[in-house]
């Protein structure tokens, strides 16, 4: 089949520099309340994960509740005690969001400005773009290996919220903390189920879903992919928050300042 | 009579152009195209504007009203605050032609270098049979109206200068509904990845804001076929099961099980 090169497209006359646009509308909240919920999440997240263990030695686990950033624990021998055992988890969570569809639009533009807002200017012109051609953003493709680890702390974290169903007595208790573990297992199994590589590896590969009873297995979960995918950007800030949210609520109860409101049975 | 304030970009190729205010008498249901219109029959009958079907389906009226691409026969005057001035100036990612007309030749020239649909040969077309599950995936893709109001506001399109050319989002849409086509038996992975350039969209999704007919163009297109190219060049267990298998090429319906390459 012959086919010859796109040519290059002639130059327009858009406005360049940083912001330069013709709109009136705000378009730059969304962005802003996006990088200041994303910044303050990944900060505490990174914090608390990483530095804070190490460094101040609080608990992140307490009664039953294990904290979500340091599930499935692990605890070897030849762990230093200056390194957190989240480290050796949530590298997982980190790859599948960084190289998410979703967070990748968003933070492209409350980071990088590429663009800042839809027909808005970007500080920079760039003669030689490759963005996703070339490392190291091409490293984005790896995306759906990341989503295959992800499955694996998610299990862990649905154990978790069912061991958090009983203090450290052994007693059966419905607390505000399992609550919340629930919910956060629920809002990112979510997130995962709305991967758009999941919804691609399930059946979007497919060029013709009527074919065999295989390719309609594999149809119906490509519509309930979707069904999640739809609203891919909401399940990823309610997991996101409400990881923070759980992890800051073990941390708190570890520390002492808050107790946990629970029927004990 | 309530009047609308236009300000139109009036200008021609070598000069930097400037916006020229027009007092536009407004009446009920008029939309941003009748209003240049009323310019044109009123107070500058040179006024440049490409038009033809007023109903929102050819796609020739596109251009940025108050910053954002839309077609001018598809915006009311009414969503704007009255006094407010409507600013409407032509689709910036396009060579100038005159006031609102810009030349899009260049993205004939992206489509005519897609590999086009390609049946099976040893199926006349009559024997075609397909259920509407296969179908209506591409139907989708089927509505664009090639408007271009996707490539103007690509911001690949827009602002920068790429290491090899783009062909944009309407011509992604297109390769989808190729690609995910039950009938066709082409390749156009490769067509994508390095002539079409799919890696320089970073799914910032402005392309699937403006769109008019309201395709889902980077959750339904653009990421589909930027996981089949990963399929394809970036997913070491793919490559070594296709190797495995002793099958390069698996996509239409000469696939057994319907995938795609």
């Amino acid at each position: 089949m012959a086919v010859t090169e796109v040519p290059a497209k002639p130059v327009g006359t858009a406005r360049q520099g940083l912001g330069q646009t013709s709109r009136r509308d705000a378009w730059w909240v969304a962005p802003g309340v996006q990088a200041t919920v994303f910044t303050i999440c990944a900060t505490y997240l990174f914090v608390s994960g990483i530095l804070w263990t190490p460094i101040f030695g609080t608990a992140y686990e307490v009664d039953g509740y294990l904290s979500p950033l340091f599930s499935p624990l692990i605890t070897p021998d030849w762990l230093p005690s200056w390194i957190s055992p989240g480290l050796l988890i949530l590298w997982i969570p980190l790859g599948f969001r960084a190289t998410c569809f979703y967070y990748r639009k968003a933070y492209y533009r409350f980071y990088f400005a590429d663009p800042p807002g839809c027909a808005v200017g970007e500080p920079k012109v760039h003669r030689w773009y490759r963005m996703e051609t070339a490392l190291p953003f091409i490293l984005q493709n790896v995306h759906r290996y990341f989503l295959y680890l992800a499955f694996i702390p998610l299990f862990f974290l649905w154990v978790d919220a069912a061991i958090g169903l009983r203090d450290h007595e052994g007693h059966l208790r419905f607390g505000l903390g399992g609550a919340l573990l629930f919910v956060n297992a629920a809002l990112l199994t979510g997130y995962s189920l709305s991967c758009h590589s999941l919804r691609h590896l399930l059946g979007g590969r497919l060029d013709c879903f009527s074919c065999t009873a295989r390719a309609r297995a594999r149809h119906t979960a490509w519509r309930a992919a979707t069904w999640f995918n739809v609203k891919h950007m909401e399940w990823a800030w309610a997991s996101l928050i409400s990881v923070t949210a759980t992890d800051l609520y073990i941390r708190l109860l570890a520390l002492g300042v808050i107790g946990d409101p629970a029927i004990r049975l | 009579m309530p009047e609308a304030q236009l300000r139109v970009f009036r200008g021609s190729p070598g000069s930097s152009g400037r916006l020229v205010d027009y007092d536009v008498p407004v009446e009920e249901g008029m939309v941003v195209l009748d209003a240049l219109h009323w310019v044109q029959a009123h107070l500058a009958p040179d006024l440049a504007v490409r038009w033809n079907c007023k109903a929102a389906k050819c796609g020739s009226c596109g251009a940025e009203v108050n910053g954002r691409p839309r077609l001018t026969c598809k915006t009311r005057l009414s969503d704007f605050a009255e006094g407010e001035p409507i600013t409407v100036e032509p689709m910036r990612a396009f060579p100038l032609v005159k006031d609102l007309v810009v030349d899009v030749s260049w993205n004939y020239e992206v489509n005519r270098r897609i590999p086009p649909f390609q049946p099976p040969p040893d199926r006349p077309q009559e024997t075609w049979r397909w259920q509407q599950e296969d179908i209506e995936r591409v139907q989708e893709f089927r509505k664009c109206i090639e408007c271009f109001l996707c490539q103007d506001v690509c911001h690949v399109l827009r602002n920068h200068e790429t290491e090899r050319p783009f062909m944009g989002p309407r011509f992604l849409v297109r390769a989808a509904g190729l690609e995910m086509h039950p009938m066709d038996t082409a390749d156009r992975t490769s067509h994508l990845k390095d002539e079409g350039g799919i890696g320089f969209c970073n799914i910032t999704k402005c392309c699937t804001e403006v769109c008019p007919e309201h395709i889902k163009i980077t959750d339904n297109a653009i990421i589909p076929l930027k996981e089949r190219v990963a399929d394809r060049y970036y997913d070491p267990i793919q490559i070594a099961w296709r190797k495995l298998r002793g099958r390069g090429s698996e996509t239409g319906p000469a696939a057994d099980d319907g995938n795609a390459p």
